[in-house]
């Protein structure tokens, strides 16, 4: 799943970048907060780990053999913030010694690898363990689906990624300028490796190691329940990112979205006629941003951009709204500081 | 699968690893040109040299920094067989297998035809031999940097752009403790290949390498425990302090200048 420098355009490198930086600036301060001084030896040591976890060689069923990645299970023991750090680091590592994944591509595969996939594995695992305790079969259950899942969206954000290049960047033949294939092709040879080879390692390795852990170091489970919602709030937000990432996939679908048509497209679609009140509405709101786009940008960034801004007016109204609500609800007393961060 | 040929595998992964970064360290001392720039010079203008490999819009532009490449290893007393190797040996080979189909499906004008059939189209070639030579090129250029700068002054180049010391300090530490670690399971493997005559079952071996996985996990920790308190005791507290004594030089100022105009030359040919 490492992606090579060469098969991303710099646009799309550059996107994942500054994708991936908020979270990464997240993750050392998160882990700051929970391991001060310890940090660096225990990232270090955790992160020497994983790397030596994904040269094993894993054998399947059937006489494949493959690699894991390991980020859930070092989302299980060391949290999800710390296995972001522990993972991205040895992606840098192996980019630098090994050639496995570009310098520039690095944010994208941090984003699917070290990003995406111990997250959502993390949450999955999570979703399911619940509040059992350390030993509990839902746990293990937990660490199996959750790493198995999370390695395939990881491959589907893979695909996705090199998929779009073609489309996106090509010469003025249409000679694609990276990786050749559309998302026609790239996505479903991404998913079925994962689904089938790569996900059971993932899985495999993660069901084996929590496994053994239950029995013989089940102090390295953190059994104890989330105290904070938070937790789980930030991982909304990174499902929402993941979503506003998406968006220039818009790009490639043909036509307008249903019920979206402009006033021309109706005609076309041979209504034949305009109703009135439309005609006389059409255009009466000047959109600052016509049609999602940012003039004279790259229709890629304009479309984050557009999606971005979005995203940050619709929180903030959803923001003011629940300040609001809880204002009303506790008429007398200020507001706790509390519950504005969780608003 | 056997016992045998998985313990194997394993073992001779390891161990390639391990030689392949020892052999590194050697070069990094040679008295070469690029072993003589500065680390954060070299560092900068690779990263420069990569973006534009990323922009370069046709073949023989990629060819010609290939070429640049060759010489600039050579002029750095890399040997031109063990720079093949190291960087064709793996990324590019998997890239040309990747490749392949595009030469024969991209729709375009025919450059090989049998039998009035098109084989291979101009556009099909094209886009498979960018996709190669990009590739190769940029992977090159990680390759030098790589075997010409030893790794504490890459280190030192990244806290001089400003890379958050957390992280420079977590990277310099993890790279040591890979060894160590990777030492500590291949002795796991060796030993278990040394007490094998016969074979197990795939399931056999899972059941061990979880368990190998997970010890080397504890381990981990363990150690993790013991090198902070090491740190302590040496005084740290939170913050890795190192001598960074770098100064440029007139060569650094010449490798800059050439460079940039590399650079412009290759900005000025995406226009012709």
């Amino acid at each position: 799943m490492h992606i090579p420098d060469g098969y991303l355009s710099l646009a799309t490198a550059g996107t994942m970048y500054a994708v991936s930086a908020p979270f990464w600036y997240l993750a050392v301060s998160r882990v700051r907060k929970v391991l001060t001084n310890r940090t660096v030896p225990v990232l270090a040591l955790f992160a020497a780990f994983s790397f030596v976890l994904m040269m094993f060689n894993v054998p399947l069923p059937g006489g494949t053999t493959g690699h894991a990645v390991g980020g859930t299970l070092l989302a299980i023991v060391l949290g999800p913030w710390a296995a972001v750090l522990g993972i991205s680091v040895v992606l840098g590592i192996q980019a630098l010694f090994f050639g496995d994944g570009g310098l520039l591509t690095f944010g994208a595969n941090c984003f699917n690898m070290a990003i995406v996939l111990p997250l959502v594995g993390y949450f999955i695992y999570k979703v399911i363990a619940s509040n059992t305790e350390a030993t509990s079969p839902r746990r293990l259950m937990g660490a199996v689906v959750g790493s198995y899942v999370a390695i395939v969206v990881a491959s589907i954000l893979t695909g996705v990624e090199l998929g779009i290049q073609p489309t996106l960047f090509h010469a003025v033949d249409g000679t694609p300028l990276y990786a050749p294939y559309g998302l026609n092709v790239a996505l479903p040879a991404m998913l079925i490796g994962h689904l089938l080879i790569a996900g059971p390692v993932e899985a495999v390795v993660t069901g084996g190691v929590f496994a053994y852990l239950q029995r013989s170091h089940s102090s390295l489970i953190k059994a104890d329940a989330p105290k904070k919602k938070e937790g789980k709030l930030w991982l909304l937000w990174g499902a929402l990112g993941l979503a506003a990432l998406a968006t220039p996939l818009g790009l490639l679908a043909s036509g307008t979205a249903w019920g979206e048509w402009g006033v021309d497209e109706l005609q076309n679609m041979g209504l034949g006629f305009i109703p009135q009140g439309l005609q006389k509405f059409a255009g009466w709101w000047p959109a600052p941003l016509p049609d999602y786009g940012f003039p004279r940008m790259g229709a890629v960034i304009g479309y984050i951009l557009s999606a971005l801004v979005g995203i940050a007016v619709v929180v903030f109204l959803l923001w003011m709204l629940g300040r609001w609500l809880s204002r009303k609800n506790l008429p007398k007393q200020g507001v706790p500081s509390k519950e504005e961060s969780a608003g | 699968m056997k016992g045998e040929g998985f313990l194997t595998r394993n073992i001779s992964s390891f161990t390639h690893t391990l030689e392949s970064v020892i052999s590194t360290e050697d070069l990094c001392r040679a008295l070469g040109l690029l072993q003589g720039l500065d680390p954060r010079v070299k560092v900068a203008t690779f990263v420069l040299f990569i973006v534009m490999v990323g922009l370069a819009r046709s073949l023989s532009i990629l060819a010609i920094i290939f070429v640049l490449i060759l010489t600039l290893s050579f002029l750095s007393k890399v040997s031109l067989g063990f720079f093949l190797k190291r960087v064709l040996l793996f990324i590019p080979i998997f890239t040309a297998v990747i490749a392949l189909p595009a030469l024969l499906i991209t729709p375009g004008s025919p450059l090989v035809a049998i039998a009035g059939k098109i084989i291979i189209t101009e556009q099909g070639a094209r886009t498979a031999g960018l996709l190669f030579l990009r590739v190769t090129d940029s992977l090159s250029f990680g390759v030098l940097l790589i075997l010409t700068t030893p790794w504490t002054k890459i280190l030192v180049a990244l806290r001089w752009f400003r890379i958050p010391p957390l992280l420079v300090d977590i990277l310099g530490m993890t790279y040591r403790y890979i060894f160590l670690l990777l030492h500590t399971a291949n002795s796991m493997f060796l030993a278990r290949r040394s007490r094998t005559i016969g074979s197990f079952s795939g399931g056999e071996n899972r059941r061990w390498l979880a368990r190998a996985l997970t010890t080397t996990m504890a381990k981990s920790q363990h150690l993790s425990e013991e090198v902070y308190l090491a740190m302590l005791s040496r005084g740290y507290q939170g913050e890795v302090r190192v001598l960074n004594a770098l100064s440029l030089k007139r060569r650094d100022f010449l490798w800059v200048a050439f460079a940039l105009i590399a650079a412009s030359i290759l900005l000025w040919s995406n226009h012709l």
